[in-house]
C-alpha cells in the first residue's frame, strides 16, 4: 500500500513545484519517478548514498561537490521539493522568460543563478569568497594525482590574479561574474530536455 | 450414516473422475507435445488474444484520462535529456571558445571549465545509463498486472472487473496449472538422470540424456508458457564449442536449453537446485563448481579448456555478464570464457516485457518470489536469435574479443551495448574510472608530459 501511495505525487505538489522551479508537468512527474527509483530507503528522501551509487556520477571528480549542492547546511537528507530546486538552475533559458518583467521573483535558472551555482561548487566555505586554498582544493579535486603542487599553485595564482580586482587574494561573486561574463554560461549550464 | 454413503462415493467418484481428466488433458495437450516437441499453436492464439485486450485497456485508460482533463502519466523509452556524445576535452574547449578570445591551444586553465564537469553531473543524476538497467523497464501500455501501472486513478468500472478477471484467471487457473508442470518436469529430470546415469557409458546413454534433459525442458517451459521464437537456428553451438548469451533471468537457461543440448558451468547450490544439479551431472558431463572453487579463476579457466578440447563434450553455456540485466542492454563481458579459445556462439535473448517482466531483481526478490511471480504473469515471450559463430582474432585480446561479440549481441537484440560492469549493482565503481577523468582534464591544463619533452 505505501509503496503504491509514494509513486503518486500529488496535484497540489506538482502545481507549487511547477511555480517554484519552472519545470512542466510531464518533466516533474518523469523526475519524480527518476526521484523514486534513487530512493533506495523508500522513505521519500535522498541521501548522499542515494547519490552516490550512481557510477557515472561517482566518476565524476566534482561529484561530491555537486551531490554537497542538494543539501542544504547540516542535513543530510533532501526531499523531492529540494531536489528539484537544484535541478532547476540547469533548466534552459526559455526566449519568453528573457523578457520577463524584473519585478518578480528572479527565476532559478537566470544566468546569475546558474553562475552561483558553480560559484558555490568552488566556494568550500560558504564565505561568497574563493580563497587560493579553495581554488587549489577544488582543483586537486579535478586533476588527481596528475599534477605536481608547485604547478597547481601556480595556476592558482595566476588565475586569481586575473580575476582579483580589489586585491585582497581571493575571488569574490562579484568578480567571478565579470571574469565570465563573455562566456555562456545560459547555454553551458543547462540541460535539454526531451520532453 | 448409511444413506450418506452413495452420496460421499458419487463425491469420490466424481472427484476421481475430473482429476483423471485434467491428467488425461494435461498428458495429451501439454506432455505429449512436450515429449515431441512439437505445438498445437494453442499460447500463440492465447498471445495475440492478450494483446489485443492490452490496447483495449490502455487506450480504456487514455479515455479516462482525457475525460478528467488530467495529463497522463507517459514512461519515455529513450530518458528524458538529451546528451550529447562529446568528450571533455571537445566541450571544455567549447566552453573556453565562447568565453575568451585568448589563443585556444594553450593548454591552461579557466574558471568555467567547471561548467562541464557541473552538467555532466546533472545531467547523470536526471538520467543515467547503468542504474536504470538494474530495475524493471517500463511499459507503454498496461498489461493489467498491477505493478506495471503509474494511472491507476483512471481506471474505469469496467477495467477492474476485467483486471479482477485477469486476476482471478491467472492465480486461479494459470498457476496451479503451472506448478504441476513444473513438478512434473523437474521430477522428470530428477529421476529421469539419475537412471539415465546408472547406463553404462555410449551412444544410448548419450541418446536417452539428450531426450531426457530436453523433454523436461519443454515441460519447464509451458510451465512457464513460455512462447518461444527461434531465428536462425542453423548457427545453434556446436560440440566443442562456448555459447554465451546476454542474461535477463535464471530461466535464460530453460529457454535455450529447450531447443539445444548444452553442458551447463556454475556453482553447485544447495536446496532444490542442489539436488537437480547433482543428478543432472550424472547423466551428462555439466561442469558443476563448489563454492571454495569458483574463487580460484585459474582452476575454473582450466576445467572449461579441458572441456572445449573434447570435441565429444557437449557446448558449455555461459552468461558472461554475471548478472541479470533489464533486457535493454547488454553490460560487460567478463573475459574469462573469450580466453579459452573455442569458438564462441553469440546467442542474443530479447524477452517481450508486456506479458511480463521476466527480468530478476535478484537484489529485491528471491528466487521463489521470483518463480512465483514469473508463474502468475500472462506469459514469457520472447525471441532468441543464434548468431554466426565468432572466434578470437589473431590480433585481439580477449577483452576485444568479448567486447566485439557483445556488441554482435546487442545489435541483434536491440539492445543497448554498455562498458559498465554489471557487477555495479551490488559494488561501488572503481576508483580508476575517476583518475581516468582527472588525467584527460590534465592534459587539457598542463598538456601531456611527452608534448613537454618534446619542446
Amino acid at each position: 500500500m505505501g509503496s503504491r501511495a509514494s509513486t503518486l505525487l500529488r496535484d497540489e505538489e506538482i502545481e507549487e513545484i511547477k511555480k517554484e522551479t519552472g519545470f512542466s508537468h510531464s518533466q516533474i512527474t518523469r523526475l519524480y519517478s527518476r526521484f523514486t527509483s534513487l530512493d533506495k530507503g523508500e522513505n521519500g528522501t535522498l541521501s548522499r548514498e542515494d547519490f552516490q551509487r550512481i557510477p557515472e556520477l561517482a566518476i565524476n571528480p566534482l561529484g561530491d561537490r555537486i551531490i554537497n549542492a542538494f543539501f542544504p547546511e547540516g542535513e543530510d537528507q533532501v526531499n523531492f521539493r529540494g531536489f528539484m530546486r537544484t535541478l532547476a538552475h540547469f533548466r534552459p533559458i526559455e526566449d519568453n522568460e528573457k523578457s520577463k518583467d524584473q519585478n518578480g521573483p528572479e527565476p532559478l535558472n537566470s544566468r546569475s543563478n546558474k553562475l552561483h551555482f558553480a560559484f558555490r561548487l568552488y566556494d568550500l566555505d560558504k564565505d561568497d569568497k574563493i580563497s587560493r586554498d579553495e581554488l587549489l582544493q577544488v582543483l586537486r579535486m579535478m586533476v588527481g594525482v596528475n599534477i605536481s603542487d608547485e604547478q597547481l599553485g601556480s595556476i592558482a595564482d595566476r588565475t586569481i590574479q586575473e580575476a582579483d580586482q580589489d586585491g585582497d587574494s581571493a575571488i569574490s561573486f562579484a568578480e567571478f561574474v565579470k571574469v565570465l561574463e563573455k562566456v555562456d554560461v545560459e547555454q553551458k549550464m543547462s540541460i535539454r530536455f526531451l520532453h | 450414516m448409511f444413506l450418506l454413503l452413495p452420496f460421499d462415493s458419487l463425491v469420490v467418484n466424481l472427484l476421481g473422475i475430473s482429476i483423471t481428466v485434467l491428467f488425461t488433458l494435461l498428458l495429451v495437450f501439454i506432455i505429449v507435445p512436450a515429449i515431441f516437441g512439437v505445438s498445437f499453436g494453442i499460447r500463440k492464439v492465447y498471445m495475440k488474444t492478450l494483446l489485443k485486450i492490452f490496447q483495449w485497456a490502455t487506450l480504456r485508460i487514455e479515455r479516462g484520462a482525457k475525460e478528467k482533463n488530467h495529463p497522463l502519466y507517459k514512461p519515455y523509452v529513450n530518458g528524458i535529456i538529451a546528451k550529447e556524445p562529446t568528450s571533455l576535452e571537445e566541450e571544455i574547449k567549447e566552453i573556453r571558445r565562447s568565453g575568451s578570445g585568448k589563443a585556444l591551444d594553450t593548454p591552461e586553465f579557466e574558471l568555467s571549465d567547471i561548467f562541464y564537469f557541473c552538467r555532466k553531473g546533472i545531467e547523470t543524476i536526471m538520467d543515467d545509463e547503468v542504474t536504470k538497467r538494474f530495475s524493471a523497464e517500463e511499459l507503454e501500455s498496461w498489461n493489467l498486472l498491477s505493478r506495471t501501472n503509474y494511472n491507476f486513478q483512471y481506471i474505469s468500472l469496467r477495467l477492474t472487473v476485467l483486471w479482477g478477471l485477469g486476476v482471478l484467471i491467472r492465480y486461479c487457473f494459470l498457476l496451479p496449472l503451472r506448478i504441476a508442470l513444473a513438478f512434473t518436469g523437474i521430477s522428470l529430470l530428477v529421476t529421469g538422470t539419475t537412471v539415465v546415469g546408472y547406463l553404462p557409458n555410449g551412444r544410448c546413454k548419450d541418446f536417452l540424456s539428450k531426450h531426457v534433459h530436453l523433454m523436461c525442458y519443454r515441460i519447464c517451459v509451458r510451465a512457464l508458457t513460455a512462447i518461444i521464437t527461434y531465428h536462425d537456428r542453423e548457427n545453434r553451438p556446436r560440440n566443442g564449442g562456448i555459447c554465451v548469451a546476454n542474461h535477463t533471468s535464471p530461466i535464460d537457461v530453460i529457454i535455450l536449453a529447450s531447443d539445444g543440448y548444452y553442458a551447463m558451468v556454475g556453482q553447485i547450490h544447495g536446496g532444490l537446485m542442489g539436488v537437480i544439479q547433482r543428478a543432472m551431472v550424472k547423466a551428462c558431463p555439466h561442469v558443476w563448481f563448489e563454492r571454495s572453487e569458483v574463487k580460484d579463476r585459474h582452476l575454473v579457466a582450466r576445467r572449461l579448456t579441458e572441456h572445449v578440447q573434447d570435441k565429444s563434450k557437449l557446448p558449455i553455456l555461459i552468461f558472461p555478464e554475471g548478472t541479470c540485466i533489464n533486457n535493454t542492454s547488454v553490460m560487460m563481458f567478463k573475459k574469462g570464457s573469450f580466453e579459452i579459445g573455442a569458438t564462441v556462439y553469440p546467442v542474443a535473448i530479447k524477452y517481450d516485457p508486456q506479458f511480463g517482466d521476466a527480468f530478476w531483481n535478484s537484489s529485491k526478490y528471491g528466487m521463489v518470489t521470483y518463480l512465483l511471480r514469473m508463474m502468475t504473469s500472462w506469459a514469457i515471450v520472447c525471441s532468441v536469435w543464434y548468431l554466426p559463430p565468432m572466434t578470437r582474432q589473431p590480433e585481439e585480446d580477449a577483452v576485444q574479443f568479448a567486447n566485439r561479440v557483445k556488441s554482435a549481441i546487442a545489435r541483434q537484440g536491440g539492445l543497448v551495448d554498455l562498458l559498465w560492469d554489471g557487477g555495479l549493482k551490488r559494488e561501488k565503481v572503481k576508483d580508476a574510472f575517476k583518475e581516468e577523468q582527472q588525467k584527460l582534464y590534465s592534459k587539457m591544463i598542463v598538456g601531456s608530459h611527452e608534448d613537454r619533452s618534446r619542446s
